[in-house]
């Protein structure tokens, strides 16, 4: 290290080509990778919504996701203030978490609608329609999600064809504590959901998490996690809010009434 | 002489001078990504890649290093080194840089990387500073694997995802221990792993 290292030019000269070769470097490798990274996204969601519909053999390779999305899933736009199907979007292209952050795509929620701990809901949601091979309709596969002890947890909720009977829960996407509130993604849990059904005979939503053990013959009750009070409130409130007037409520009924 | 040297440098770090049991570094991701053993081997290859070139990249540049930015300097090449990492999980193991989230990116502030490039990197020829780097790497991961192993094992009955102790959950007999999975269990374990050993080199113990 001699003295003429920390000469002003030197200084200069060395900083500014170590940015440049970083910055070149970085600049190179998030490019290069992105295209591998945003099919891995997208590969992932897929995955994720088949597993939802119950739809994914166990040892289904990458070809297998994209082809059995391609034949079997629809994605469908739906206002969720009115429930209707909205045909000019593209469910595709539609970008469901970037909507409910822009003011002009969706609402605010005040303090006592937000159950869920949302903040904004976007005004549309995408749905999923499943299909099984003969193509005959097999059930709706519905996007949610909500706050729990330390992070926004997602989930897919695929129903049956009568829009009510839970078919499958799918959480993919928490921060929970490991151990405790992440076991929502435990299969186990998530087993419980199965054949729950989400509305009464006059519409009222009521799904519940019970602590303790949840009656065996119960149509809406499911056992909670232990240790997991508020990771289960959370997953309660998801539902009492994305089931609700401000979620999917109305698309349900509407669907309901349809089938 | 030059030989057992480089070896002096690549395995002193795992027992002899380890990065977290004796100088105490990098205790913060060891508490965070050990509670599976997926997430803790990769967090040991992805800090051991970053030691190993980060320490071979600044040993390169060192005699041209203003000492008046070098820190700035040290960090640039770290920060650029992790980012690549962090692409490249994202890229390729897409389930595994999803469930490190935020600590590949923490990499940058691991004391052990910064640590190495100040003290050794900086004064010596890029070949022997790789294999610092890789030996300090080492270090950790051997830390970390034990608290990994500890960790999923008695908190999770399984090791790698697969089950190894039959839960009482799923019919078994094993009652895990919650505790473990939670980071504050991997201080516990850290702190029994250097009594032990400085049970048996007693030349570590602090006076």
């Amino acid at each position: 290290m001699s003295k003429g290292n920390d000469s002003i030019g030197k200084t200069l000269t060395v900083v500014i080509s170590l940015c440049l070769v970083c910055a070149i470097i970085v600049a190179g490798s998030a490019v290069a990778l992105r295209p591998q990274q945003e099919a891995n996204k997208k590969l992932d969601k897929q995955k994720n919504i088949l597993l939802a519909a119950r739809m994914l053999p166990a040892d289904a390779s990458a070809n297998d996701i994209q082809r059995i999305y391609k034949e079997q899933i629809t994605a469908k736009v739906v206002d969720l203030e009115t429930g209707e199907y909205v045909e000019d979007i593209d469910a595709n292209s539609y970008d469901q978490r970037a909507a409910s952050k822009d003011p002009e795509q969706s609402i605010d929620l005040n303090g006592k609608e937000d159950v869920a701990s949302i903040k904004r809901r976007a005004n549309k949601a995408v749905v999923y329609l499943a299909k099984d091979e003969q193509g005959n309709f097999k059930s709706y596969v519905l996007p949610v999600h909500g706050y729990g002890l330390w992070s926004t947890m997602y989930a897919f909720v695929a129903l049956e064809p009568d829009a009510n009977t839970i078919m499958n829960l799918n959480y993919y996407e928490q921060g929970e504590t490991p151990g405790l509130g992440a076991e929502i993604e435990n299969p186990k849990w998530k087993a419980l959901w199965v054949g729950k059904e989400i509305y009464n005979d006059q519409g009222e939503m009521k799904i519940e998490i019970v602590k303790g053990e949840a009656p065996k013959d119960s149509d809406h009750k499911v056992d909670g996690l232990s240790g997991a009070t508020l990771t289960s409130n959370g997953v309660q409130y998801t539902f009492d809010f994305w089931m609700g007037e401000r979620g999917f409520k109305s698309y349900l009924l509407k669907q309901r009434q349809g089938a | 002489m030059a030989k057992s040297e480089a070896q002096k440098v690549l395995f002193g770090p795992i027992f002899a001078n380890n990065p977290i049991a004796l100088q105490i570094l990098g205790i913060c991701s060891a508490l965070a990504v050990t509670s599976k053993m997926e997430t803790t081997v990769v967090m040991c290859i992805a800090l051991t890649f970053v030691t190993a070139f980060s320490s071979l990249f600044i040993s390169i540049i060192r005699n041209h290093i203003p000492s008046s930015v070098r820190i700035i300097v040290q960090m640039t090449i770290i920060a650029s080194l992790v980012i690549l990492v962090d692409q490249l999980l994202k890229a390729f193991a897409y389930d595994i840089a999803k469930q490190l989230s935020v600590f590949v990116g923490l990499i940058i502030t691991n004391c052990i990387v910064m640590g190495r490039a100040e003290a050794y990197a900086m004064k010596s020829p890029p070949f022997m500073s790789f294999l610092d780097g890789i030996g300090n790497g080492l270090g950790y991961s051997v830390v970390l694997l034990t608290v990994g192993v500890i960790r999923e094992l008695f908190g999770s009955g399984s090791l790698f995802g697969i089950e190894i102790l039959p839960l009482v959950a799923n019919g078994g007999w094993y009652q895990p221990m919650g505790l473990l999975l939670m980071p504050p269990s991997a201080f516990f374990i850290i702190g029994l792993f250097i009594w032990v050993l400085r049970t048996f080199r007693k030349e570590q113990v602090e006076k």
